[in-house]
């Protein structure tokens, strides 16, 4: 029978990264989600299962520890929030460029500069229109419960080593640290050096006599070679965008309007929807759960049904855009946001769908 | 004592005529040579053959690892 | 006896080894990157540590290293080499991991990272070329650029008011008790070659044996960003960065 405990959204992500077979985290205290790998230390997986956990000395460090054991093949993620991201992108662009399987876990907080430790989604074009430099995208999931954050910690490492590219956790304060219910996921093993050869050839584990060395970079001074680089980045990207897109719809099959949103405000709207539903006013929520590939199509299809969207986040309007462009003007997309940490309630949310959408 | 002779390789084509080899050469016995390689440095030549003791200073301290270098004793 | 002779399979003294392989280096002509690589190549072949080893190529002219010797590489961001390889060695502890960092690279950008593996006692090599200048990018001042040294961000000379002074970071990783090996040698003669490959050989050694972190810093020329031959860059460093990074073994436990 699996096992069904309660717990907070970050240490659903601890739990969670032991289960899936994670060889190493790397990590440095942040407030809100501290406790991922204050779990992972009080579990001492490395007792158990051999995984390595370790307190970096800066965000840099830890994303670049986890760029080196990503390239031996090994499950290597980090997390943080927030202005800690924002000291990881380049090493982020770097493991998106030398086409590596991280995983790296974003609970966001109100920002920008030192900002708040509250709750916050506005690190959405920092995840989705990467945000480091040159051209490459992360796989973005988002979760909206503690389930997902443990689903998604597995989740993560599937999509990173299917596509070898790193995936991104786009979570926030308040999943983080609340408390739910979770069923956790039963333990993998890790993998052998072996798998390790046959899954990721490309692996930096000691060049034997049979093979040419591995080396991972992602310097190329001549730009054709760059620029291949890039066409294969692409590629890549397209691929997940044909097969990876996730999203929930909750009462939209007779919905004459919808309402967009992720992660945490899509609990909160689907509150504010069911209040809109009393009223006999018939609303729908879609919630992309990945960010990137963001759901265009089933948005683009709603549209032509719909009198009108609200999208809703707790920033400043980011995910409004990629709304937008799906709908591509067939019917009116609103915005409403909340910013600083503030997180909106169902009732206002709903007051702004009567006032800015509703016909 | 039996004496030793020794005689050196250059990969004229690798020697970038940094003259390091030349300098560490005790016997002297290296030179760079007036033709330069197709990359246009004067690469490093025994230029007093009979000198060489097979050392392999030179070799020691060339930077490029152009140098291979015999010995035998006679 | 004539050369002819004398040139043949079983007189063979001394050849390039197999793990430095035949791409030219883009070195400048006398630079101490070159021998060092040299040194590395036949250490890691003689010790037959190929199918061990791991190295970490930070940016700086010897990021190119991952295309000169045959073994596995990483590159890494300039400044974070002891961070990867720190994830490197965790995940792989039986494996012979080392950085080889310039001197912006580690004493400058990546200070934090290069003191936190030394403190944290990495099992890790970290051979550390001091040569005073940033030489990829053109010949700028480094933090051991020396004081009046001049360099294409202190054209008049390091001004110590207003340039701080040159850092002489090795002094400070003595102190870290992580470290188990700290030396300063030079590649600047035949003496300091070997002594040189020495300290990387015990360098690789205690790695394996999970001593604790060493580091062979080796004071190195830049004759194009000196503007000096290859010989006078070597006669240069003995009168000026060798008082300044004093030779020899500054830790052994």
């Amino acid at each position: 029978m699996e096992e069904t405990k309660l717990m907070k959204g970050n240490e659903a992500i601890a739990e969670a990264a032991i289960r899936c077979g994670c060889d190493g985290y790397f990590g440095y205290p942040i407030t809100p989600q501290s406790e991922i790998m204050e779990t992972l230390m009080a579990l001492e997986p490395w007792k158990t299962t051999g995984m390595v956990v370790l307190q970096a000395e800066s965000e840099v460090a830890a994303i670049n520890m986890v760029y080196g054991a990503s390239a031996c093949g090994k499950k290597a993620m980090t997390s943080s929030s927030s202005p800690g991201v924002s000291l990881k992108t380049e090493g982020i662009s770097y493991i998106a460029s030398a086409e590596l399987p991280s995983v790296i876990v974003n609970v966001m907080r109100g920002g920008p500069g030192l900002g708040t430790i509250q709750p916050s989604q506005a690190d959405y074009f920092q995840a989705v229109k990467g945000g480091g430099h040159g051209d490459y995208k992360l796989i973005v999931l988002a979760p909206s419960s503690v389930q997902e954050m443990a689903d998604f910690t597995c989740l993560a490492f599937e999509l990173a080593f299917k596509y070898s590219t790193p995936a991104m956790i786009l979570s926030d304060g308040i999943i983080g640290q609340m408390m739910e219910k979770v069923i956790l996921p039963p333990q993998q093993p890790r993998m052998t050096e072996e798998e390790i050869r046959q899954k990721f050839p490309r692996a930096t584990l000691g060049k034997p006599a049979d093979r040419k060395p591995n080396i991972i970079t992602s310097l190329a001074i001549e730009s054709e070679v760059m620029e291949k680089t890039n066409f294969r980045l692409q590629a890549k990207y397209r691929e997940i965008e044909k097969y990876e897109v996730r999203y929930e719809t909750y009462l939209c099959e007779d919905a004459e309007y919808l309402m967009v949103a992720f992660g945490s405000v899509a609990r909160i709207c689907k509150t504010a929807v069911e209040e809109a539903r009393k009223e006999g006013i018939k609303v729908g929520v879609i919630r992309p759960i990945t960010l990137f590939p963001f759901p265009t199509k089933i948005l683009a299809e709603y549209a032509d049904r719909v009198k009108g969207i609200l999208t809703v986040e707790m920033n400043a309007g980011q995910m409004v855009e990629d709304v937008r462009l799906a709908v591509n003007g067939k019917t009116p997309v609103e915005f409403y946001g909340k910013m600083g940490g503030i997180v909106p309630a169902p009732d206002e949310i709903f007051e702004a769908f009567k006032k800015q959408t509703l016909k | 004592m039996a004496k030793i002779k020794g005689a050196v390789v250059v990969n004229t084509e690798r020697c970038k005529g940094c003259d390091l080899c030349v300098v560490a050469c005790p016997p002297h016995t290296l030179a760079l040579s007036k033709e330069a390689n197709t990359k246009g440095y004067n690469y490093a030549y025994m230029a007093n053959p009979d000198s060489c003791t097979g050392c392999a200073s030179c070799a020691y301290v060339c930077p490029d690892a152009c140098i291979t270098v015999y010995k035998v004793k006679l | 006896m004539n050369i002819t002779e004398i040139i043949h399979p079983a007189n063979l003294v001394y050849k390039k080894p197999d793990v430095l392989n035949d791409t030219p280096m883009h070195y400048c002509p006398g630079c101490s990157h070159g021998v060092v690589h040299k040194l590395i190549a036949e250490i890691i072949e003689e010790n037959n540590w190929q199918e061990k080893t791991i190295g970490v190529a930070p940016v700086g002219c010897s990021v190119f290293a991952y295309n000169y010797l045959d073994i596995d590489w990483q590159q890494a961001a300039h400044g974070r080499a002891p961070a990867v390889a720190t994830g490197i060695k965790r995940l792989l502890p039986d494996r012979l991991v080392f950085t080889y960092q310039g001197d912006g690279d580690l004493a400058a950008i990546g200070t934090a990272e290069t003191i936190h593996a030394c403190n944290r006692g990495e099992n890790i090599t970290i051979i550390f070329i001091n040569n005073a200048i940033y030489g990829m990018t053109g010949g700028q001042m480094a933090p051991t650029t020396l004081e009046n040294m001049k360099t294409s961000t202190s054209p008049a000379g390091r001004n110590i008011e207003l340039n701080g002074y040159p850092l002489n970071i090795t002094d400070l990783l003595v102190k870290l008790r992580g470290t188990c090996y700290v030396t300063r040698q030079s590649v600047y003669n035949v003496a300091g070659v070997r002594k040189a490959k020495k300290a990387i050989q015990k360098g690789f050694e205690n790695s394996m044996a999970k001593k604790g972190t060493s580091i062979i810093e080796i004071v190195s020329t830049c004759s194009s960003g000196w503007k000096l031959t290859p010989d006078a860059s070597n006669k240069w460093m003995v009168a000026n960065m060798f008082p300044a990074y004093e030779l020899g073994d500054l830790k052994d436990i």
